[in-house]
């Protein structure tokens, strides 16, 4: 059913879990749907230094959310609001049509986190 | 290392009786036959079905006149259904929990013009005879109520439903498939008019399947054309699948106080055993009146799917009522129709042991289960939150979901 990445990224989760005091936070999804995700960064001169995630959901979803802390560590804000829901999918080797509504979540995850960072920097 | 392999999926497969094998086969080989000829090599398959039919309809305490042989228990309910209403029309009943071989042909019946209740369950899966007593109306044709239900387990009281639909003269239907082959059956005392059965559900192949006419009830054919099974499914027979469906129910009519005994010992073991080592389980489905060997739970703050791949990367197989297991990503209507949250029904857990399952397997359960749900848990903001003190479910108040899963983005 899903591609060996996925299966890999769904067994061996990387960054698991929630950065300590962070820039930003994000939460997507619901459990009442299947899938919620929660993503947490630290932010050091605009460039994502660290990214956790804690997942709720299928196998997809948990593996997008991998992914998805995997592609961002070491990209600058900008780049990492570039990233889209295609290219998540695209680098876990595609996933099962009924499923790509999970690697929309994971993109988005990620984004409200630095909006999160954002609006907090603007307060600041 | 061989991978230890546990099957406890029973409920979507079972592995073929050595005995059914056997007496496919000759047909399968040489025995190619149509029951219909006139000549020699219609002989064999002819005494063949003639055969199956007897131990099949003793099986379920039938005469074999009112056995027809379909091609699955999806065919058998579309039968009863549709062939009941034909020539009819008015009001249909079919329970909220029905597979959704009954409940699509119940709905596509009400796009027709019939109008459709859909009996409510109590918190258990069961359908109480009052509320289908108040459901039945003077131009009520047909009431459908399954035997038991294969996700939850729930056992009703069928013999009670049909009094109750014949006090008013409404023929009554039950899908039988999760109950053979794990309940002993006696369509007389049940005193149904239709009833549905595969023999999937007795260690029989696929492509077999039963449906029981009461004799003298109205029902029309599903397909029509030929003049096998009297009449009233027309089509040349599968004969090596009817043949092993015939030694199956044979072996199984012998053997089934034994294989539930021990299948519910078992499951016994899961009750007991499961909770001392995980907490927040939530069992659903009734303590008594279950199925045998059937065990289905929500294991909070874990979604199905995910329990599920980590299980049979361990070697065991089971199911699930959640969303993402599910090809139309809708969470289990049984789950739903009985007042489960949609947050414990994406955590849904359905074990269905088998005559196969030892004491070996259950300890392979008991020992991987555990730690994956901890590895999972541990990767769950809900349970992130539990352990903060905060209410893993704030999120989940007047959240709608449709939209996110039909919405399906090309990659």
């Amino acid at each position: 059913m899903y591609s060996d990445k996925v299966m890999d990224h769904f067994r061996n989760p990387r960054h698991v879990g929630a950065v300590e005091n962070p820039d930003g936070v994000g939460e997507v999804g619901n459990p009442v749907c299947g899938d919620m995700m929660s993503f947490s960064i630290r932010v050091r001169d605009g460039v994502l230094k660290d990214v956790r995630f804690r997942t709720f959901g299928c196998g997809a979803a948990i593996a997008v959310s991998s992914m998805v802390s995997e592609m961002a560590i070491g990209k600058t804000i900008e780049e990492a609001l570039a990233m889209s829901n295609a290219d998540v999918a695209r680098e876990l080797g595609g996933l099962p049509p009924n499923k790509l509504h999970c690697s929309n979540l994971g993109a988005d995850a990620l984004h409200a986190a630095i909006r999160n960072y954002l609006e907090k920097q603007k307060e600041a | 290392m061989k991978m230890t392999r546990v099957y406890l999926d029973h409920a979507a497969a079972t592995p073929l009786l050595p005995e059914a094998r056997e007496a496919m086969v000759p047909f399968l080989d040489g025995e190619f036959g149509n029951p219909a000829s006139i000549h020699a090599r219609g002989e064999k398959p002819r005494a063949a079905v003639k055969d199956a039919r007897e131990k099949v309809a003793g099986l379920v305490g039938a005469r074999p006149e009112g056995i027809i042989f379909t091609a699955s228990a999806s065919e058998s309910n579309n039968h009863a259904l549709k062939g009941l209403a034909a020539g009819r029309a008015g009001h249909i009943i079919v329970s909220a929990i029905e597979h959704v071989s009954v409940l699509e042909p119940a709905r596509t019946l009400a796009k027709a013009g019939f109008e459709l209740t859909e009996l409510p369950v109590d918190g258990e899966g069961r359908v109480r005879p009052e509320s289908l007593t108040a459901a039945i109306r003077p131009d009520t044709v047909l009431v459908s109520v399954m035997h038991a239900n294969n996700e939850v387990g729930a056992v009703q009281d069928i013999a009670e439903l049909a009094r109750v639909a014949h006090e008013r003269e409404v023929p009554f239907h039950s899908d039988g498939t999760a109950a053979v082959g794990r309940l002993p059956v006696d369509l007389g005392a049940l005193g149904v008019d239709v009833y549905s059965f595969a023999a999937q559900s007795v260690y029989g192949p696929k492509g077999a399947a039963a449906l029981y006419i009461r004799p003298g009830t109205r029902i029309r054919p599903l397909v029509e054309g030929g003049f096998q099974e009297r009449n009233r499914r027309a089509g040349t027979e599968n004969v090596a699948a009817i043949a092993g469906f015939g030694a199956a129910a044979e072996v199984t009519a012998r053997r089934l106080a034994d294989w539930s005994g021990e299948m519910s010992r078992l499951a016994d073991r899961i009750f007991t055993e499961l909770p001392s080592r995980l907490d927040r389980l939530v069992f659903t489905g009734p303590g008594t009146g279950r199925l045998p060997g059937h065990v289905s739970v929500c294991v909070e703050f874990v979604e199905g799917e995910a329990m599920l791949l980590s299980l049979d990367d361990e070697g065991i197989a089971a199911a699930s009522g959640s969303s993402c297991t599910a090809r139309t990503l809708k969470v289990s209507h049984v789950l739903l129709a009985m007042g489960l949250p949609h947050t414990l029904a994406q955590t849904s857990l359905v074990l269905t042991l088998g005559r196969d399952t030892t004491d070996a397997g259950v300890d392979h359960l008991l020992e991987k289960l555990p730690p994956i749900v901890i590895r999972l848990r541990r990767m769950s903001p809900l349970y992130a939150k539990l352990e903060r003190g905060e209410d893993p479910y704030a999120a989940a108040a007047g959240a709608a979901c449709e939209d996110d899963h039909s919405t399906v983005e090309e990659g």
